[in-house]
């Protein structure tokens, strides 16, 4: 045929219809209903932290990636918006905006630009943001407020551990961050992100497996401590992250399940009431190692003739 | 004795104690390195390119001590680094070989040759290499995907308009990194006094040539006639320059029908070489 | 037999419904054949005839020449116009026998065989030898080299290879369910012929028709017709040695190392045709398919026969292609040029619009770990491809290049659209040449 040409290239000729695109949206998606309770419960703190996170987020990539001579287009492949939306989620209703708008900026840029962009990051960066505004303003990220109210309390479950019913830390009618507190939206999410493909069982379930597990062997109440503070939340949305951790199935569950230990360690021992932030850094630098030492064996390799 | 006293006696002690052991290991446990070595590896340039054919500059820090290589054998490094090797190790300096440079001998970019496909797949011509043979008619000729360029670690060369490669031969060292990046073979290292290359790798048939390209050698053997030295000879409907015999005269590129080869500009005529 | 689901592959969407359920159309022989010396796996045969020759539809026109080699028959009757390399379905100019066809379809003496069954297990080679059979499931291995290699081991088990599993080629599926019979004699005289215990004929659950047919004309023989999972990739050799055996052919070994040969339907088709016809391989079923294919169907088509031929023969293009493909869309060659002929590798000619088959532009790897799930050689692909990115050839090779089977599932499921496969093919190239 004269004129047009045909188009060469190696095979496969077709491809899945699924791109990262759509899975950094779909996790935005199943964020929605968490937003939505925290809204519900914490109003307009809810609204102005996240927001301000999440545009902060999407805003700090465009810079760098301005800076880095990229294409500014790069930040609407979702990613800098669902470490923005994370960041919010896990932050205290009453920490003062600019604290979150700092935490955004530090989340981007020395969570995932400095390393070289998506896909090049070690660590979580909605947790690199959070870690670092834990240990620059300890005092204001764990100061928490009451659902529905304004008014400062020291009582989150984790601390106060008697005074809450398992039905209140399902539904979310108790002190805590944003995002933390309603087990049954951070669920809702969960299915929608499994249903889609996004998620892989094996994170969650060895993590949230194990801290239950442990918590029992060491006398403690493992419902309680599964549905209080960060965990759950964590374990669905942070831990499952793609970037930062194993890509084989054994390197999920070693991952899964060194992230509960972790958080009961530090839980029933640590100085700190809530381990979540910490278990799951760790596990990330765990990470390339636990992919070397998780290599599939290889078809055909390893195995006896018949002859 | 007061507290402050103690303690000021205690540690300066300590110190002196841990200095005086370090001291010792340091003498005792020493690697014994022939100070040469050093001195050759901190003249080198330092950048393991791997040109010279040692695994690094230290590896031929060490080859040149222990006689292995010779002092000039940093093709990088140029005149300079050999003429300072040499003077460590108390040698009478030894010219450096003549500086090779990287020559693309292709001349059919988008405008002279014709693409036979549209390429998708990763940027990088050995890829589109394997596709199908190439997206370019010609099945010799250039893919124009930077490869090269990728390859070079001096930045000395970049890709034209027209979807040819361009060195930059004051930076060029010779290091050969392109040639080994070019799935076609379409570069070569030559001496920078040589500006005379027929440029063109196509093994075919003049006819089939200019059916793909029209910059193309043809093999019309106009070239071979009036090289003056005899350095042009046509094998397998190639023309090639014998470079040892070039004397840079320009008078085959002035013969050239179709343009295929070409005079760089400010290389001058090299005198005759004695003939037998 | 209960078969087991073997780890790794993709559903693709299959589209095989466009052409399943229609009977296969036998197309007349081409006007000019353009025959290739080289349709196998293996060095190129040497040509018999020389320009102005005349020869007939069957007649030998290329010998083998080495170890691992087929024999080339002519398709058409007529003269040789010339023998020259020509574009072939790999990109490339092959030497090839140029016949202009005189129309008259004389055909050489086959000496047809009343009941090829009863030749001997030497007497069945010598005629797979002399018909140039090769591997029809698209790989092309000569069929007597694959007998000739296995013969100094026990072979538990033949299988004859019904899983077309590539989406949109029914090449197979119409040669199980029309040539039913010759499918059954091929099966037991390559099971004679490498002196196979068990015969099994596996099929993919999506062929329900096949599978009754088949079982129905092996009767009380031996034969068994065994279901296979319905995933990308079943039909490839290795992973349907696991499926319905459950043993693992070493890396870098042959099947019957583990006791094991495989052969496609269409090659026990063509078997029986030598066998019992005495007629070389000259034809194959090929798809035409796709979505600007105006009549999409399943041909029978002459070897030779170029592919604007066989395109025309279907109606033409509905709309401006973008891509055409010799094979499957997974694993299949996207053509440049339609005057390459039908070979015996060919097992389908697909036509795609844009849409189709859209370009991506790649995005950084997002470690999603999809392509370490499908794989189905159980290798880590995104590693494989970060070495060959930078130019480490032996990780890549420690990783596992070499045992990469080119199935295409890892490029088919990133999310990030990356070019894993042709990145992993160029590690292979570069450690083969070392």
């Amino acid at each position: 045929m004269e004129g047009s040409r045909l188009v060469i290239s190696l095979s496969p000729h077709i491809r899945d219809k699924d791109t990262t695109q759509k899975i950094m949206f779909t996790v935005v998606l199943a964020l929605i209903p968490v937003w939505a309770a925290a809204t519900y419960f914490f109003g307009f703190n809810s609204i102005r932290l996240v927001l301000l996170s999440s545009i902060t987020a999407v805003a700090a990539e465009a810079v760098i990636m301005v800076i880095r001579r990229q294409p500014v287009t790069a930040v609407l492949d979702g990613s800098a918006l669902v470490t923005g939306m994370l960041l919010g989620l896990s932050l205290p209703p009453s920490l003062p905006s600019w604290m979150a708008v700092l935490g955004a900026v530090v989340a981007i840029v020395v969570g995932k630009q400095v390393f070289g962009g998506l896909g090049s990051n070690p660590f979580n960066p909605a947790l690199v943001g959070r870690a670092f505004l834990v240990a620059s303003f300890s005092k204001a990220m764990t100061t928490w407020t009451a659902p529905f109210t304004d008014t400062v309390t020291a009582a989150t479950p984790l601390i106060n551990q008697n005074a809450v019913s398992y039905s209140e830390l399902f539904f979310g009618t108790t002190a805590g961050s944003l995002g933390e507190t309603s087990a049954l939206a951070i669920l809702l999410g969960g299915i929608f992100l499994f249903y889609r493909g996004v998620l892989d069982y094996r994170i969650p379930v060895g993590f949230l497996g194990s801290a239950a597990v442990l918590m029992f062997l060491f006398g403690e109440d493992p419902i309680f401590h599964l549905l209080s503070g960060s965990l759950l939340l964590g374990a669905v949305f942070m831990a499952t992250d793609m970037v930062t951790t194993p890509i084989t199935p054994k390197g999920r569950w070693i991952f899964g399940i060194g992230c509960g230990v972790i958080l009961v360690l530090i839980r029933l021992w640590g100085s700190l009431p809530e381990g979540l932030t910490y278990s799951i850094l760790l596990m990330n630098a765990a990470t390339p190692l636990i992919n070397r030492w998780t290599r599939p064996r290889i078809f055909g390799q390893g195995v006896k003739t018949h002859e | 004795m007061n507290n402050a006293l103690i303690g000021v006696l205690f540690m300066g002690g300590l110190g002196a104690l841990l200095a005086v052991g370090l001291v010792f290991a340091s003498k005792k446990f020493a690697i014994k390195v022939e100070p040469m070595i050093e001195e050759i590896e901190t003249a080198l340039p330092g950048i393991n390119c791997g040109a010279c054919g040692f695994a690094g500059c230290r590896s031929l820090a060490e080859a040149i001590a222990e006689g292995k290589a010779p002092s000039n054998a940093c093709p990088v490094g140029g005149n300079a680094v050999a003429e300072k090797i040499a003077e460590i190790l108390g040698e009478d300096q030894a010219s450096a070989p003549s500086r090779k440079v990287a020559q693309v001998l292709c001349k059919g970019g988008n405008v002279e040759a014709a693409a036979r496909a549209d390429y998708d797949g990763p940027g990088d011509c050995r890829i589109a290499n394997i596709t199908q043979g190439g997206d370019k008619d010609c099945i010799y000729g250039c893919l124009g995907l930077a490869t090269c360029v990728e390859a070079c670690p001096f930045d000395a060369m970049a890709m034209n308009e027209n979807g040819l490669p361009i060195v930059f031969e004051d930076k060029c060292t010779g290091c050969g990194k392109c040639v080994e990046a070019c799935p076609r073979d379409i570069i070569v290292l030559v001496g920078e006094e040589y500006g005379v290359h027929i440029r063109c790798r196509s093994l075919s048939l003049g006819k089939d040539v200019r059916k793909v390209c029209n910059v193309g050698c043809i093999a019309c053997r106009r070239c071979e006639k009036e090289c003056p030295v005899g350095a042009i000879s046509i094998i397998d409907n190639l023309a090639r320059i014998d470079y040892d015999k070039c004397i840079v005269c320009g008078k085959c590129a002035a013969v050239c029908p179709v343009k295929t080869i070409e005079i760089q500009e400010g290389k001058s005529v090299i005198k005759p070489k004695k003939v037998g | 037999m209960k078969t087991i689901n073997f780890r790794g592959g993709v559903h693709p969407e299959y589209s095989k419904y466009i052409t399943a359920d229609l009977p296969v159309k036998v197309l007349p022989p081409p006007e000019i054949a353009i025959i290739p010396m080289v349709q196998h796996v293996g060095e190129a045969a040497e040509p018999l005839v020389k320009k102005g020759d005349q020869v007939k539809v069957g007649q030998i026109i290329g010998k083998i020449c080495n170890t691992v080699c087929a024999s080339v028959h002519s398709p058409v009757s007529g003269t040789v116009k010339a023998v020259e390399p020509r574009p072939t379905v790999n990109g490339h100019a092959l030497l090839s026998v140029v016949i202009e066809n005189d129309g008259l379809d004389a055909v050489i003496d086959m000496n047809p065989h009343p009941d090829p069954i009863q030749l001997s297990a030497a007497e069945i080679q010598k005629k797979i030898e002399s018909a140039g059979i090769v591997g029809l499931g698209g790989a092309g291995f000569p069929a007597i080299v694959k007998i000739n290699s296995a013969k100094d081991h026990k072979i538990d088990y033949l299988i004859i290879n019904g899983s077309e599993c590539e989406p949109y080629l029914t090449a197979d599926h119409r040669v199980m369910a029309e040539y039913t019979s010759e499918v059954i004699l091929g099966a037991k005289l390559l099971a004679k012929a490498s002196g196979a215990e068990k015969i099994i004929i596996a099929v993919e659950e999506n062929k329900p028709e096949c599978i009754a047919k088949l079982t129905e004309a092996a009767g009380s023989s031996a034969i068994e017709v065994v279901k296979v999972v319905t995933k990308y990739p079943a039909g490839s050799e290795k992973q349907l040695i696991k499926a319905v055996c459950n043993r693992e052919v070493p890396s870098n070994g042959l099947p019957y190392q583990v006791g094991v040969l495989v052969h496609n339907v269409g090659t026990a088709w063509a078997v029986a045709q030598a066998c019992q016809k005495g007629r070389p391989l000259i034809e194959r079923v090929v798809t035409v398919s796709g979505d600007i294919i105006k009549e999409p169907g399943n041909f029978l088509v002459r070897l030779g026969t170029p592919f604007k031929t066989v395109i025309q023969a279907a109606g033409g293009f509905t709309a401006e292609p973008a891509k055409v493909l010799a094979g499957g869309p997974m694993m299949g060659l996207a053509q440049y040029n339609l005057d390459v002929p039908v070979v015996k590798t060919v097992t389908g000619i697909l036509a795609f619009s844009q849409k189709e088959v859209k370009q991506y532009d790649p995005m950084p790897c997002i470690k999603c770990g999809r392509c370490v799930e499908v794989c189905p050689a159980h290798l880590m692909p995104v590693r494989i491809e970060l070495f060959a990115i930078n130019g480490m050839w032996d990780e890549a090779r420690d990783y596992g290049a070499m045992d990469c089977i080119e199935c295409g599932c890892c490029t088919y499921i990133c999310p990030s659209k990356r070019g894993l496969f042709h990145w992993i093919k160029l590690a292979k190239s570069k450690i083969a040449k070392v």
